[in-house]
């Protein structure tokens, strides 16, 4: 399998050259990161180069790195990552571009590309805000009709800003502010590299 | 003269052959489908921000509600993922009891797609066919994990314990005489690998009563020959996996391609369609019963030769057994750690795919070491093709958007996720 890769690893660099911003191979899996401004060229080379032909887009996601834990915390807060898989050669790649702006996130729009990015483009908008040039459809998705805000950004909270509920003194369902407290039962815990090995 | 416009039509969320909450807007021209704007959404429950709160084997039982008719698949994406970013292996003999229940749970999934399928398109018979069989592969669950659907049997590292070696049986009760439990309790006098070899036996029988209700029915060709009929090149552009990618002619299926697990092990054969319609893929989901029916049998050969840990002994990932907790400090503490820190993943990022049932199911999880995910992103198969429903309906008549719903074998719990 590594031989696989490696030769993946080499028409990506033959065919992408100075485009690649970074490439890593990581637990079999390689991913590639490229700029905003090159991401929907690269798609498209992805897709028709011969010695590539990612014909499928899997997935495509995106990602808030604003409270990233770890070490080697990324510079931009948004990415939209896509997951591509090639029937004919039979491999894969992770595509991640990094929007620039933070607080208007946008990048280009795989649509013209893979025709099944419109919804997972709209999802992506939908629960974290990333704006897609280019998608002429650009509608939400998975929440409700009229939701405010973007849930899967990491500020937003996990019980919501807003509760429903039906008011029997004006005889219609109503929003109002949460009344849950939130609590965490298990907290979120980063160990340093060594913890609990023996000596 | 007067003016002639397209009529809009709502159709859904409680319409039965929506199959749960979708909420489609029609518009027709006359009986025919000009546009078809899925909504979706109406089942969302973000459980993937609650997995970025809840620790990594707290979500584990999330993932058997996603797709709920095929539970143990979805937890086997997860799981392979986790063990992917982990880095642990997992028992050859835990391996084969995967392998075994993707295989039985493919054929839960289809013969509940069948029946529904068949009940939309008006054929009674076989949904009642289907259940009866779907009753013993139930049993097969609850027999394993002690719950009929939602199982969270499998666990980082293998699977929560070994096959039972007695079946349960059915009691007497007022409503059952003794010769009634008798006959009920007959296969179940041995293991579960007895009873899921029985099954097996039986199986074939059943798919063939089912093709003699449909394959050759006139009205079941009449509704699915010629309908939704997508192209090789459309199907790959489009993102379909499994049935629907086979169904029109590519031949790609993970198990064969990219096998995980013990696939490479067990002899199977992988059916394409040729015309890419409803007719097609459903020919293609009855061969892969047959298939599963195939690989089952060899797991139950395989398993009952190996005897064998199902669990990997790596107590960072997976509990100790209770003996070795109470009798040794440092499996208690690891017990304590694992159970109220849960395990830690190292920082990076996998994506794991399995072949389930409807088609490419994959766990894209960003960890940055912390014993909770980063993110997790559940790649659902249906999700891309419900979003083809408006190309795959255009210019069908309004009662073939319910054929193609129901060939496309949607399932809101992983749409909406």
């Amino acid at each position: 399998m590594t031989t696989r890769l490696e030769q993946l690893k080499n028409a990506l660099v033959s065919s992408l050259g100075e485009h690649i911003r970074q490439l890593d191979a990581s637990l079999g899996e390689l991913t590639l990161v490229v700029g905003a401004e090159d991401y929907a060229a690269v798609a498209s080379t992805l897709r028709d180069d011969p010695a590539l032909r990612f014909e499928q887009l899997i997935d495509l996601c995106g990602v808030d790195y604003s409270s990233w834990g770890g070490r080697s915390a990324p510079d931009r807060r948004f990415a939209a990552v896509a997951q591509l898989l090639s029937l004919s050669h039979n491999w894969r790649l992770r595509l991640r571009t990094f929007a620039p702006d933070d607080d208007f996130p946008v990048v280009d729009s795989l649509v013209p590309v893979w025709p099944n990015a419109n919804w997972y483009e709209r999802e992506a908008f939908d629960l974290l805000g990333i704006m897609f040039e280019g998608h002429d459809d650009l509608r939400r998705i998975l929440t409700d009709y009229g939701f405010v805000g973007h849930p899967f950004r990491k500020d937003f909270p996990i019980s919501g800003n807003v509760e429903m509920r039906y008011d029997p003194g004006q005889k219609r369902v109503i929003y109002q502010l949460v009344t849950i407290e939130p609590r965490e039962i298990t907290p979120r815990i980063i160990r340093e590299e060594q913890y609990g090995e023996r000596g | 003269m007067a003016e002639i416009r397209n009529y809009t039509l709502n159709f859904g969320p409680q319409h039965p052959a929506a199959h749960g909450v979708l909420r489609l807007v029609l518009e027709l021209d006359g009986e025919v489908v000009q546009r078809a704007d899925p909504h979706i959404g109406l089942l969302h429950r973000a459980t993937e921000k609650l997995a970025e709160h809840k620790t990594w084997i707290q979500s584990l039982p999330y993932m058997d509600r996603l797709d709920y008719v095929s539970m143990m698949c979805n937890e086997h994406a997860y799981c392979l993922a986790i063990e992917r970013l982990v880095g642990i292996d997992v028992p050859e003999r835990a391996q084969y009891i995967r392998v075994m229940f993707d295989e039985i749970t493919r054929v839960l999934n289809h013969l509940l797609w069948l029946g529904a399928h068949a009940i939309d398109i008006g054929a009674m018979t076989v949904f009642l066919y289907c259940f009866r069989e779907r009753e013993d592969l139930m049993d097969c669950y609850e027999a394993v994990s002690g719950a009929r659907m939602h199982a969270a049997y499998y666990r980082p590292g293998g699977v929560y314990r070994d096959l039972p070696d007695n079946m349960p049986q059915y009691l007497p009760s007022p409503y059952r005489n003794e010769k009634k439990v008798r006959d009920l309790n007959e296969n179940r006098q041995g293991s579960l690998l007895d009873f899921i070899e029985d099954f097996t036996k039986r199986f074939p029988v059943y798919v063939d009563e089912y093709e003699t209700l449909l394959t050759d029915n006139r009205i079941w060709k009449q509704r699915t020959v010629g309908i939704g009929v997508v192209t090789p090149e459309r199907a790959k552009a489009l993102g379909f996996s499994g049935p629907m990618l086979r169904g029109s002619g590519v031949e790609w299926d993970l198990r064969r391609k990219q096998p995980y697990e013990v696939y490479d092990r067990v002899a199977f054969d992988v059916p394409v369609g040729v015309n890419g319609d409803c007719y097609d893929r459903y020919l293609v989901r009855i061969e892969e019963m047959r298939q599963s029916n195939r690989i089952i049998r060899q797991c139950i050969e395989w398993l009952r030769a190996n005897p064998g840990p199902v669990i990997t002994a790596n107590h960072k990932v997976a509990p100790p057994s209770r003996v070795d907790m109470k009798s040794n400090m440092e499996e208690l503490i690891h017990h304590f750690k694992l159970f109220t820190e849960g395990l830690h993943v190292p920082a990076g990022e996998a994506y794991a795919a399995v072949e389930h049932p409807k088609g490419e199911f994959g766990i894209y999880a960003i960890s940055d070491g912390a014993n909770k995910p980063y993110r997790l992103k559940i790649r659902a198969p249906g999700f891309p093709h419900l979003a083809a429903l408006n190309e795959m309906s255009h210019g069908h008549m309004l009662a073939d958007v319910v054929a193609i719903i129901g060939t496309q074998d949607i399932v809101f719990g992983e749409i909406d996720r």
